[in-house]
């Protein structure tokens, strides 16, 4: 019952912020998907690290947070939006976007997969961590563009 | 009178095209140059990728990043290079070299066939190297799978096509010199301080360059335009970059940053790198970082 109280507060939380992201300037709502999806990495890491200690609960959100944070993220770069808002998108997204959606659902993929087969112990957010992780270094290598240094 | 003149002009331009020819003669190391080592390949595949060799020569788009086919474009200010294959294919890739080859390509950024490279290569730094890490480095690349491929020719405007050219720059930028560690620094800072400056030829990215395309060394690893024109290559000296040691040691095993981005464009194949290294030699590369007061 805890359980799944638990599973339809978070469910309703996301609900909730991505009908809030929508009806915000796309590169705005990219910039805060990225924000969401770093501080779920950042979670992940600090119990790989020992830096906090392993809660599945919150392990298990964080994964969450970063499927929802997948699911639609590449619609969310509509002609017009290549600049402003210091946007890191680089031009490649516009050049080929068949090929950054599909890295778009390779992160949907790797974190459905860990949802499927919930995190229960610190191997299992080791696992998680390189499983998503590689995702993301996967897709900003392409097609991010930093500009601050 | 005029006759005379002119003969004059002939024998200080045959003067000047002499001295040309002298100065810019690539040149290279003998077999006598080369110490008595037992190739180490197992050594040879760790060089491998303190040297990130990968990260340009494999094929684009290949999951197998031990494939060298070469083939991809780097932009330059003076035009585009295509990464040659150095697989040991005989006919597309290195097949047939010798060490010494190799040892003179790293060092002395020459050819087996006596021609300059473009410094798209990085041998100013690879120059830094202990030849015998050279020499395990060949020994591992001769392991892997040849590849076949098709390499477009880089494709450069003159002057940049003339390859002797390059005998001058070399005169500026190349110093033939190895790393010679600082006796008044650790043990792992001088470690760290090789994997930079020598294999993981860090400061040709992170150091920007004067208008000819030598690297700035006063402002050593403080950051630069990014070389494809769009973006910046950050600084990573102790003022340059906020990062602990810790930081910048977990970022090169995981491409994670403090504030858990992912580190993305060129940085992420270096990564797929720095993350085969020792933790002890990641960490001699974050003390080395911290120990560069910048500016």
């Amino acid at each position: 019952m805890k359980r799944l109280l638990f599973a339809g507060t978070t469910i309703a939380v996301l609900t909730a912020a991505a009908a809030s992201w929508a009806a915000m300037d796309p590169i705005a709502t990219r910039q805060a998907v990225m924000k969401n999806n770093g501080a779920a990495m950042g979670a992940l890491a600090g119990m790989a690290k020992g830096e906090a200690p392993f809660d599945a609960n919150a392990a298990n959100l964080a994964v969450r947070v970063l499927f929802n944070g997948a699911v639609g993220f590449t619609d969310l770069f509509p002609d017009g939006t290549q600049t402003g808002m210091d946007t890191e998108a680089s031009p490649k997204i516009w050049e080929d976007m068949a090929g950054f959606k599909a890295k778009g659902v390779a992160l949907e993929e790797a974190a459905a997969g860990v949802i499927a087969t919930p995190i229960t112990d610190l191997d299992g957010v080791k696992a998680a961590l390189g499983a998503i992780g590689k995702t993301c270094g996967g897709c900003h290598e392409t097609y991010r563009v930093k500009k601050d240094g | 009178m005029i006759k005379r003149i002119i003969l004059s002009l002939i024998a200080l331009a045959l003067i000047g095209a002499g001295a040309f020819w002298l100065l810019t003669a690539p040149g290279t190391l003998s077999l006598a140059d080369l110490p008595d080592h037992e190739p180490d390949v197992e050594h040879g595949q760790y060089m491998f990728y303190a040297g990130g060799c990968a990260s340009c020569h494999a094929t684009p788009g290949s999951e197998d990043k031990l494939a060298l086919g070469g083939g991809l474009k780097l932009a330059s200010p003076f035009g585009d290079f295509y990464v040659p294959n150095i697989s040991p294919d005989p006919e597309d890739g290195i097949g047939g070299w010798s060490t010494l080859d190799l040892v003179n390509a790293m060092v002395k950024g020459v050819s087996p066939d006596g021609s300059h490279y473009y410094p798209a290569f990085p041998y100013t730094s690879y120059q830094r190297m202990k030849l015998e890490d050279v020499i395990d480095l060949k020994a591992f690349m001769d392991t892997l799978e040849p590849v076949k491929s098709d390499v477009p020719p880089h494709d450069l405007p003159f002057p940049f096509n003339i390859r002797r050219s390059l005998g001058g720059w070399k005169l500026l930028n190349l110093d033939g010199k190895r790393f010679e560690p600082d006796p008044s620094l650790s043990d792992q800072i001088n470690r760290g301080a090789y994997l930079v400056t020598g294999p993981g030829h860090c400061g040709e990215c992170h150091t920007p360059r004067d208008a000819l395309g030598g690297l700035e060394r006063s402002k050593w690893l403080t950051g630069a335009p990014s070389p494809e024109g769009d973006g910046k290559v950050p600084g990573i000296t102790a003022a340059d970059l906020d990062w602990s040691a810790d930081d910048i040691a977990y970022a090169l095993e995981t491409g994670f940053t403090p504030d858990y981005d992912s580190l993305g464009s060129s940085m992420a194949a270096v990564v797929r790198n720095t993350s085969h290294l020792t933790s002890e030699d990641r960490a001699a590369i974050s003390a080395y970082l911290k120990s560069v007061p910048g500016q």
